[in-house]
């Protein structure tokens, strides 16, 4: 690494507003950041999870998988057009959960940030 | 009338309409945050159909298709891991790219690390993958253009000159119409392949009294293989196919987030709400053409002639979709059939063209803003200035592309593309997920994730039966190559055609060595600042007010 000034703009980034800190630091910040850590981490595990167990039976589960439960139509490809029917379905959960619970806490964070960023000497960051 | 008039008349129609939009386009743009990021002023449906038209690629359109017409079920993995694949990006990146970012992938790290590393290497990474990309979406438009114009696969210069004209036309899409330009492309192509491929989905199934069931039971007869309609046909052989086809899902799954291509759409919409409604409706789309694919490839199997030889199966599967459109609108020769087989290949052409746009828009954007800009004149370029070398880059890129295209022609394009994915998950995704969520990320965890993950994959790539060693059959029954070696060259050492499996889970891993093995307080601290505004928005970049 090489030794530079560490606030040469180009070298570090150092464009460090403390209005952040006091933000980060607020009750609202914290709950707005578990609210969206409490649905999108289980969401994620959730949906890969359920993907992969797709591609896995795919592969492994001949049997099970090739099963036909109505005419030509298999198991397989009834998997598959449920892997459309769950990612539409989280989607749609996801576009709720952040409408209502995300949303209006972010937004009062804003607010409050361009309040307190009006009176300190950084201003809005423009890089 | 000859088919070939009106096949040139509508492909040049499809050429005229989206030059006309972008010359429109670049008399509205003014300034960096036009010519990058049009102006961050586009609406989430228009941005949803935007990203709709830079990720359905010729290779969803042609590559699926093809897929699953030669490899019955195992083509759908494409169709469900490009879908799937969606969520991620949703959940994990869109809104706070948007709030965290400016133009590129690399703004985002950037953001608190230091600039030239990590600008250097997000670069290197967004070129890389975009180059892949293109190849594939060249090669799509090089074996439609053979089939149109009944050239000889085997001239090497026709095909060429092709690669050629579509290299020249992204060259000046891009230079001339920069983001807002390539956006009204995109958006005019989405409606254009759903359109299109509405059209062909219901005369396919109006061919079976839309019953699925009887056209998959069709399409399993007249393929003539046994369990075309279960997995495993194409990846079920042995295990080390089983491996295959676990590695590409997995590439297609963690790829969609880290496509630079993609990535920067994001940065086009007012909020990062919008960015979120963007996606949403970008999930809509995609998801329902998808769905269309899986009819017009088992449609190909059903109706066309797949066999050894056969125009589909010397294409690698990229002309069933064209073929199709031919069969269902009354087959060769007649007057419907050469009518839906040069709209339906304009629409393709289309298609290309603006995934193209997309693709050289965004490489040279890094080329300038991050190497140029960040790490050459230390941030001292003027917009001026930065827009000028993006279109030098754009023509550069343009260049390498072309020259690369053409020894990789006979390659399917959903399998390239497959390639540019495992390069993304491998290189990006790993950078962009660790810097949004870990607190402790850095500089060298970030080079070396971005390094780390994009060495593994191409070696891996480089020394795999794609590049060397795979062999099939020509219409003749010859054994000829299907690499990109000839025949008779063979340094593979590597088994598997997709390296995901292997060099995700190194990108990762490099990414973690990398931070614990160095400190760097000021990114730790910084982390603050990145997490409250990737979160609440507060200090995002606006939107222009023209």
């Amino acid at each position: 690494m090489t030794s530079v000034a560490p606030h040469d703009p180009h070298e570090v980034a150092s464009r460090h507003d403390p209005v952040y800190d006091e933000l980060h630091a607020s009750p609202e910040f914290a709950e707005l950041r578990r609210r969206y850590r409490a649905f999108v981490f289980p969401a994620t595990i959730g949906f890969l999870a359920w993907y992969l167990l797709y591609v896995v039976l795919s592969n492994w589960g001949g049997e099970f998988m090739n099963h036909k439960v109505l005419g030509n139509i298999n198991v397989a490809l009834i998997f598959g057009l449920l892997q459309f029917v769950t990612t539409f379905g989280l989607a749609w959960l996801y576009s709720r959960y952040s409408t209502a619970r995300l949303d209006p806490l972010a937004r009062e964070l804003d607010e409050r940030f361009i309040a307190l960023a009006g009176k300190s000497s950084h201003g809005r960051t423009q890089h | 009338m000859d088919h070939q008039v009106l096949t040139a008349g509508l492909f040049l129609s499809v050429v005229a309409l989206t030059l006309f939009i972008t010359i429109k386009a670049s008399r509205s743009s003014s300034g960096t945050d036009d010519f990058y990021a049009g102006g961050r002023s586009f609406s989430p449906i228009q941005n949803g159909l935007a990203i709709g038209g830079d990720y359905m690629s010729a290779a969803s359109f042609l590559g699926i298709s093809g897929a699953i017409a030669l490899a019955g079920y195992d083509g759908f993995l494409y169709s469900i891991g490009f879908l799937v694949a969606w969520l991620v990006a949703l959940l994990l990146v869109a809104e706070m790219l948007r709030n965290s970012g400016r133009f590129t992938m690399a703004d985002q790290l950037a953001y608190r690390m230091k600039q030239r590393p990590v600008r250097t290497a997000a670069a290197t990474s967004t070129v890389t993958v975009s180059i892949f990309y293109l190849l594939a979406q060249m090669v799509g438009a090089g074996s439609l253009v053979v089939l149109l114009l009944g050239i000889d696969k085997t001239n090497t210069l026709a095909v060429s000159a092709v690669i050629a004209g579509v290299g020249a036309l992204m060259i000046v899409y891009v230079t001339v119409g920069g983001m807002k330009g390539t956006t009204w492309v995109q958006i005019v192509k989405a409606v254009l392949l759903m359109i299109g491929s509405a059209v062909i989905v219901v005369l396919v199934l109006a061919k079976f009294d839309f019953n699925l069931s009887e056209l998959l039971g069709a399409a399993q007869s007249n393929s003539g293989k046994t369990g075309f309609l279960e997995p495993g046909l194409k990846y079920g052989i042995d295990t080390l196919h089983k491996l295959d086809f676990l590695s590409l899902g997995i590439a297609l799954v963690l790829g969609t987030a880290g496509l630079p291509h993609i990535l920067v759409r994001f940065y086009t919409v007012p909020t990062s709400r919008d960015a979120r409604k963007s996606v949403l409706w970008a999930i809509g789309l995609i998801g329902v053409f998808y769905l269309f694919t899986l009819v017009l490839g088992f449609g190909a199997a059903a109706l066309l002639n797949t066999g050894a030889g056969s125009d589909v199966a010397t294409s690698d599967g990229n002309l069933a979709s064209p073929l199709l459109a031919e069969a269902v609108g009354g087959g060769a020769g007649s007057t419907g059939g050469a009518i839906l087989l040069a709209v339906i290949s304009a629409v393709a052409f289309a298609t290309i063209l603006a995934v193209v746009a997309g693709l050289t828009l965004t490489s040279s954007t890094s080329v300038a803003h991050d190497i140029y800009n960040s790490v050459i004149r230390k941030g001292k370029a003027t917009e001026a200035e930065e827009i000028r070398v993006t279109r030098f880059a754009a023509a550069g890129l343009g260049v390498i592309a072309i020259l690369l295209a053409i020894p990789a022609r006979n390659l399917n394009i959903a399998f390239l593309v497959g390639l540019a994915f495992a390069v993304a998950a491998s290189a990006n995704l790993p950078a962009i997920v660790y810097n949004m969520f870990w607190r402790r990320f850095n500089t060298r965890g970030a080079t070396w994730s971005i390094y780390g993950g994009l060495v593994s994959c191409i070696t891996l790539v480089f020394f795999s039966p794609v590049v060397s060693g795979k062999t099939g059959l020509n219409a003749d029954g010859d054994v000829i190559s299907k690499a990109l070696f000839p025949l008779g060259v063979d340094f593979h050492l590597f088994p598997l055609e997709n390296p995901g499996l292997i060099s995700i889970p190194l990108g990762f891993f490099f990414g973690w060595l990398g931070t614990v093995t160095s400190k760097e307080p000021e990114a730790e601290e910084r982390f603050t600042e990145l997490e409250v505004r990737a979160l609440t928005g507060a200090g995002a970049e606006q939107a222009t007010v023209h």
